[in-house]
């Protein structure tokens, strides 16, 4: 493809070569400038928040507006606040399936589409937990709030883009603890 | 502690990296030494939204002096970063941060660098223009030495990265695949998977490289190729169907136990592999048996082997369960599959319950019977308190609904729907009620109420479609027109009743449909007089909570009501109130309706009773006002010109291009909108009942045809239905059987209980039996497909039937009109016929139409001519004997083409989903005769050669070859090679052409080779003439894809043809067009047309078309550089020729 179109300006000087046609490059820019849409990832986002309705972590696997997060974010701790502890941890929201589950204080939830497995979603968050929970030595809500980029590095090495990367809990950690060692060796020579 | 963080946050920048005093004990774990810290306490002590945000704002301008000053370093730079990934978490703009991001990843030490990444993956979406920027650092790390780096890299690349420099990486990232550690492998195939997604085409040539990841010695490497192949499947099952085995086996091995223990999970082997491979395999083994049987072995296995009492063992049923019903059906595996079924519905834990509903969602339309079983479950969910429950159990009464049971069962989504307060859920839910009402309401009354519930719930965010579909229903009627008037006068009653109730607000478009049906048929009414309607008309339009586009609607149904009035007393009111009013719309209606109202008669012409669905006759080029034009012109005036050729004039004089859409030419609304000012008034009156009106004028001509020809007895190409009642037919008789003693059972059980039952107890057995009605193991058939033989009267078709058999229809309405001058009516009338064939004397009419069409038309089939009205001997009624006197044919040749023509009759049942050829006789001698048909298949040429034996002797190794030809790609259909043709015996073979470059005519040649009894060998040849015209075929697209597909299309021809007078309007060259050369008709603007079409396999070609005088103006344009040329050579031959 070619890197870009001529701008207009020098399109229009050209010579008449077309009565009242589109010149071909120019046209077929226009034909691609149409973004493709891009199917979405199996897990479209998770969003971890407090009993308070406080935002805590926020992972995004497909691509919105800051307004759409936003307004996403703010109905769906509403709606899952609101709901008692008996009910199931499943929730048709637009059309997306909301899989969520509450550890003490703190509300791990995630979109995923229809056809997808709920059970399955379920115990990706509590494998998560798991993580958190060894990463740290019995994870709380405040490890979280003030580490949260480890809790991101955690979900970065077993969620990729929307995916499970990697289920051995051994190989997620050394994987977290290999960065960390590397980082605190840097750290103290530096 | 507030206090402590104002202080800290109005203190000098150098105070940045002192520590924060500790908060609490709960706070022990967390660093002392982040401000992140202070500021995340210093939040949470807040008490109010509006300090929380000027505590944000205070941080942020502070954030910014800090990040963009010179003395920061990297190390307070990366301190910020993660303060600055808190506050947009809270929800406030730090868009300023990011470039700082890119800055930090780009230069910072692995320990910045990693929080760097981090941010720019959190702030950034892959569109954003700052992510080019990042690219150079990737490519960087990518080639780092440094492990973690790499990782990082990989990373950040399989979460975002801008689509167009994929090419910059992709071969570092392909190296990457045969990395020594397979952390870096397993990130790579997914940075892989990623471009796979967002640009697929970008990563095809290493399809054999993800090949190598299945097979990767680490677990984790092959799992993560599973995604992409996951993906690849989906789109395209039949390209990986070579790779079940190793799916399988891979499959066999996990639920065996065999792979690392590190990937238990809770003692349950690598569940998310399982769960991605029976994913995998349902989509392998979906129609296809064969493949299915591969895999029956294994899903057996993972049942039984998941039997621990645990979620993620649920999960994996689950899937397997799904797989089961996916694949072509085993009836030992769909019986352990239900039976898991069941364990899910009757579980006590809801999470578990929502999945068995769910899966019996997915199962009911092939086994109904199954929710026979689970009855008194399913009720009990009906009243679960957790809506969720509820509304699933709704979706699955939905897909069992019927004649029946569809009262109790639209009551019950009624009820929720009156819960309901989620937009989403009651514009989902009110279609699907609107759906089932039109289907199977019971009576006029049932209907009429349900359907205002529905208006009334469902208002203003419901599909257009309810009402307008609600409205054409109403228009159009049904069979017997007592009913339909009763239907009705019925709603019209309805709607007086609820405009009577005080103080009560209806959505603007339930008004709308009551306002359009009052102003229809008030007419039936006894009582009430025309006058009272309008005056509640009149009450409505004065009320100021309704829109001036529901006015436009009363108004238009007042000025239908006012010839049927005898006072005009409140009429007369009204155009007074009107015809002052501020609404500009409102006003012209008025005065529309005043200046109507003083011509009575013209009135009743105008607006007839009752006669919305009948033709409208309009004069779309306005004819009448020839006289006016030529007095213009007569003074001078200059001659009209319209739009685009103004503006073509215009351009061609500046010597510029257009920039502008091709589309945005084609805006004219309307027939003449700004042509004369009698377009004005047409125009205007467009959002009130003319466009009602129009709807149907466009319409009306499809549906009635569709009963005609499209009906119950009628050609209903369904070909997918039909196949999938065949693969699923198998099974039900058993399951039935077996359901059926279960059923006895349970109604035994029921008997034997009813001593003890409590009140509670019997209302639910009492729903029970009203909801699953029909249900049974009798019904459990024609819920399968006869179902829809049941003739309801309130049956509407699906949309995409109907819409596709409209235009079939219109087609043939085309055909029927103009019957005597097409040349290839040959092919349209058998097109027709066989829409007859159900009919008791269908083979009189074939024969004998077919003659009579071939005798008139087709000269050159004379011979076969003959030989039809040979045929039709057997119906005495229209030959007598003397009839065969006159041909004097051999007798054996006369019965081996009577064979011929059955064979063909009952080959053209076969495929009466697509059009056909005649039989025609490519080559013959004394023992053989070929003759040959071509089908023309949506998607390819099907040319069948069906080889007659007319000897009373049996050859032997009969084998018939296509020689070669360089313009076409031709595959053999399988169940074609007959060693032995059998005395007096027809056998066919088919091929399918695929054309592999345009051309005008081709001849497609062979021979047929037999052996007779075993002596010498004989060698037929034949040849075929193939035309363009067989690989085109109609391309359906909507005018706005035109649009876009035409701007990107390189290749134009343009020509003016002179067209004859009989044909010299758009209209009929658009048919001639559309009949002859298989050209769709997308839209017709003015005097323009566009016809679009496409060249198998795929290849588009779009027409756009203007009629001047006389002269047809073609613009032809394609993506293929010759199609063009060949189509215009082909239409021109096509509009001279007729």
């Amino acid at each position: 493809m070619p890197s870009g179109s001529p701008p207009h300006s020098n399109t229009a000087s050209l010579p008449e070569h077309s009565d009242g046609g589109f010149p071909s490059a120019a046209a077929a820019a226009a034909g691609q400038a149409q973004p493709l849409q891009r199917p979405a990832a199996a897990m479209q986002f998770m969003l971890l928040f407090s009993r308070q309705g406080k935002l805590r972590l926020q992972k995004w696997y497909v691509p919105l507006s800051d307004k759409e997060k936003k307004k996403i974010t703010r109905e769906l701790v509403q709606t899952v606040l609101a709901r008692k502890p008996k009910m199931c941890s499943f929730l048709e929201w637009r059309d997306l399936k909301i899989v969520y589950k509450r550890y003490a204080s703190l509300y791990f939830c995630c979109a995923i589409e229809d056809q997808d497995n709920e059970l399955i979603t379920l115990e990706i968050i509590h494998r998560y937990v798991e993580l958190l929970d060894k990463y740290f030595g019995s994870v709380c809500e405040l490890d979280i709030i003030f580490n949260f980029e480890k809790a991101y590095f955690i979900l970065d090495e077993f969620l990729l883009g929307g995916e499970v990367q990697e289920t051995s809990k051994k190989n997620v950690l050394k994987a977290i603890e290999q960065a960390d060692l590397l980082q605190e060796v840097r750290y103290l020579f530096s | 502690m507030s206090d402590i963080v104002e202080k800290t946050l109005t203190a000098l920048p150098g105070l940045f990296l002192q520590n924060q005093p500790g908060g609490g004990p709960a706070a022990a774990k967390a660093s002392f030494s982040s401000r992140l810290g202070g500021l995340v306490r210093g939040i949470t002590a807040l008490t109010s939204k509006h300090e929380e945000e000027k505590l944000i704002q205070q941080e942020l301008s502070s954030l910014k002096a800090t990040v963009s000053a010179p003395t920061t370093t990297l190390k307070m730079m990366k301190e910020c970063m993660v303060r600055l990934i808190y506050c947009e978490m809270l929800g406030y703009d730090a868009s300023f941060g990011y470039i700082h991001a890119i800055k930090l990843a780009q230069q910072g030490n692995l320990l910045e660098k990693r929080v760097g990444y981090l941010a720019v993956s959190l702030f950034l979406h892959e569109n954003h223009e700052l992510l080019l920027l990042l690219v150079n650092t990737v490519v960087k790390d990518l080639q780092s030495t440094n492990l973690v780096e790499v990782c990082m890299a990989l990373t950040v690349v399989s979460q975002i990265f801008p689509r167009e420099m994929i090419p910059a990486v992709l071969p570092l990232i392909e190296d990457k695949l045969q990395h020594s550690k397979e952390i870096v492998r397993r990130k790579a195939v997914l940075a892989l998977y990623k471009f796979h997604l967002i640009a697929p085409n970008q990563v095809q040539h290493i399809h054999i490289k993800f090949r190598r990841a299945l097979c990767d010695r680490d677990v984790g490497v092959m799992a993560a190729s599973l995604h992409i192949y996951l993906r690849m499947i989906k789109e395209n099952s039949s390209g990986y169907k070579d790779l079940t085995g190793s799916f399988v086996t891979i499959l066999k091995q996990v639920v065996g136990g065999k792979l690392p223990v590190d990937f238990n999970y809770h003692s349950v082997p690598a569940p998310w592999l399982q769960i991605q491979l029976l994913r995998i395999l349902g989509l392998l083994g979906k129609d296809d048996q064969r493949t299915s049987e591969l895999m029956y072995d294994v899903l057996d296995e993972s049942l039984r082997r998941a039997e621990l009492n645990h979620n993620v063992t649920y999960a994996i049923l689950f899937e397997c369960v799904h797989t089961i019903y996916s694949i072509y059906p085993k009836s030992e595996l769909l019986e352990k599959a239900a039976k898991c079924i069941g364990k899910f519905v009757l579980s006590p834990r809801i999470n578990l319950k929502y999945l068995g509903l769910k899966a019996l969602t997915y199962v009911i339309q092939q086994d109904p019977t199954l929710a026979l079983q689970h009855q008194m479950t399913i009720i009990e969910c009906l009243d679960h308190p957790d809506p969720i429950i509820k509304r699933e159990t709704l979706e699955l009464l939905y897909r069992i609904t019927n004649a029946q049971n569809i009262t109790v069962i639209v009551q019950k989504m009624l009820e929720y729907l009156h819960q309901s307060k989620e937009e989403y859920v009651i514009v989902n839910l009110v279609g699907k009620i609107a759906e089932l009402a039109e289907k199977y309401a019971p009576d006029n009354a049932w209907f009429i109420q349900t359907m205002n519930a529905v208006f009334s719930v469902g208002g203003d965010v419901m599909h257009p479609d309810i009402p307008n579909n609600f409205l054409r229903l109403l228009a159009e009627g049904f069979d017997d027109e007592t009913e339909d008037q009763q239907l009705r006068l019925y709603a019209v009653q309805s709607y007086l009743t609820l405009l009577d109730v005080e103080n009560v607000f209806y959505p603007q478009r339930f008004l709308q449909v009551m306002s359009w049906v009052l102003g229809e048929y008030s007419y039936l009414l006894d009582k009430e007089t025309p006058e009272e309607v309008i005056t509640k008309l009149y009450k409505l339009l004065m009320n100021d909570s309704i829109s001036s586009e529901t006015k436009a609607w009363l108004i238009a149904a007042v000025t239908k009501l006012t010839p049927q009035a005898h006072s005009s007393h409140i009429v007369k009111r009204l155009i007074q109130e009107f015809t002052v009013s501020l609404d500009t719309c409102m006003r012209q209606h008025a005065f529309e309706l005043k200046h109507l109202h003083e011509n009575v008669e013209l009135m009743k012409n105008l607006l007839p009773v009752d006669k919305s669905c009948e033709d409208m006759v309009v004069d779309a080029s306005l004819s009448f006002l020839d006289g006016f034009v030529a007095e213009g012109l007569s003074q001078g005036a200059a001659p009209y010109k319209p739009h685009h050729q103004r503006q073509e004039e215009k351009l061609s004089q500046e010597k510029v291009l257009n920039f502008e859409p091709y589309g945005l030419s084609f805006s004219s609304p309307g027939f003449t909108g700004r042509q004369s000012p009698a377009g004005i008034s047409l125009g205007s009156d467009i959002s009130g009942n003319s466009a009602e009106t129009g709807l149907k004028e466009t319409n009306s001509l499809k549906l009635e045809g569709i009963k005609k020809l499209w009906g119950k007895e009628g050609y209903l190409p369904k070909k997918e239905s039909k196949t999938g009642d065949e693969s699923e037919t198998p099974p039900i008789p058993q399951e039935s059987t077996i359901m059926e003693n279960v059923d006895q059972a349970l109604t035994k059980k029921d008997q034997s209980q009813v001593v003890t039952q409590s009140k509670e107890e019997k209302e639910k057995q009492l729903l029970a039996s009203s909801l699953f009605v029909g249900l049974g193991s009798d019904n459990t058939i024609s819920l399968l497909g006869k179902a829809d033989t049941v003739s309801h009267k309130f049956r509407k078709k699906s949309k995409v039937k109907e819409t596709k058999s409209g235009e079939m229809t219109s087609v043939h309405n085309m055909t029927c009109s103009s019957f005597s001058s097409l040349s290839n009516v040959a092919y349209e009338g058998d097109y027709y016929l066989n829409t007859l064939q159900d009919r008791g004397d269908k083979e009189l009419k074939k024969f004998s139409l077919n003659s009579e069409l071939l005798d008139s038309e087709s000269l050159t089939e004379l011979p076969l001519v003959e030989k039809l009205s040979n045929c039709s001997l057997s119906t005495p009624s229209l030959f007598d004997d003397n009839n065969m006197e006159i041909f004097h044919p051999p007798q054996s040749t006369a019965a081996s083409v009577a064979k011929e023509i059955c064979l063909a009759s009952s080959l053209l049942e076969e495929t009466t989903e697509y059009i056909h050829s005649n039989l025609t006789e490519v080559c013959n001698n004394e023992t053989i005769s070929v003759s040959s048909y071509k089908i023309w298949k949506d998607d390819c040429l099907l040319m069948v050669w069906s080889v007659t034996n007319k000897s009373g002797l049996e050859l032997k190794s009969a084998n018939l070859e296509i020689f070669p030809a360089e313009n076409f790609k031709i595959t053999e259909q399988p169940g074609c090679c007959l060693p032995v043709v059998e005395a007096e015996s027809t056998k066919t073979f088919q091929y399918s052409v695929q054309m592999e470059k345009p051309f005008t005519e081709e001849n497609l040649s062979g021979f047929l080779n037999y052996h007779m009894m075993d002596t010498h060998s004989v060698q037929l040849e034949f040849s075929i003439n193939l035309s363009l015209l067989d690989f085109i075929r109609p391309l359906k697209i909507s005018t706005e894809d035109f649009g876009k597909l035409w701007l990107s299309f390189a290749n134009d021809v343009k020509q003016n043809i002179k067209m004859s007078e009989s044909q010299a309007d758009l209209p009929s060259a658009l048919k001639t067009l559309q009949q002859k050369l298989r050209l769709h008709v997308i839209d017709i603007i003015g005097n323009e047309g566009l016809l679009a079409c496409q060249l198998l396999p795929s290849i588009p070609g779009l027409l756009h078309c203007r009629v001047h005088a006389d002269v047809l103006a073609l613009w032809f344009r394609s993506s293929c550089s010759t199609l063009p040329d060949y189509l215009l050579y082909q239409c021109q031959k096509v509009m001279e020729g007729s």
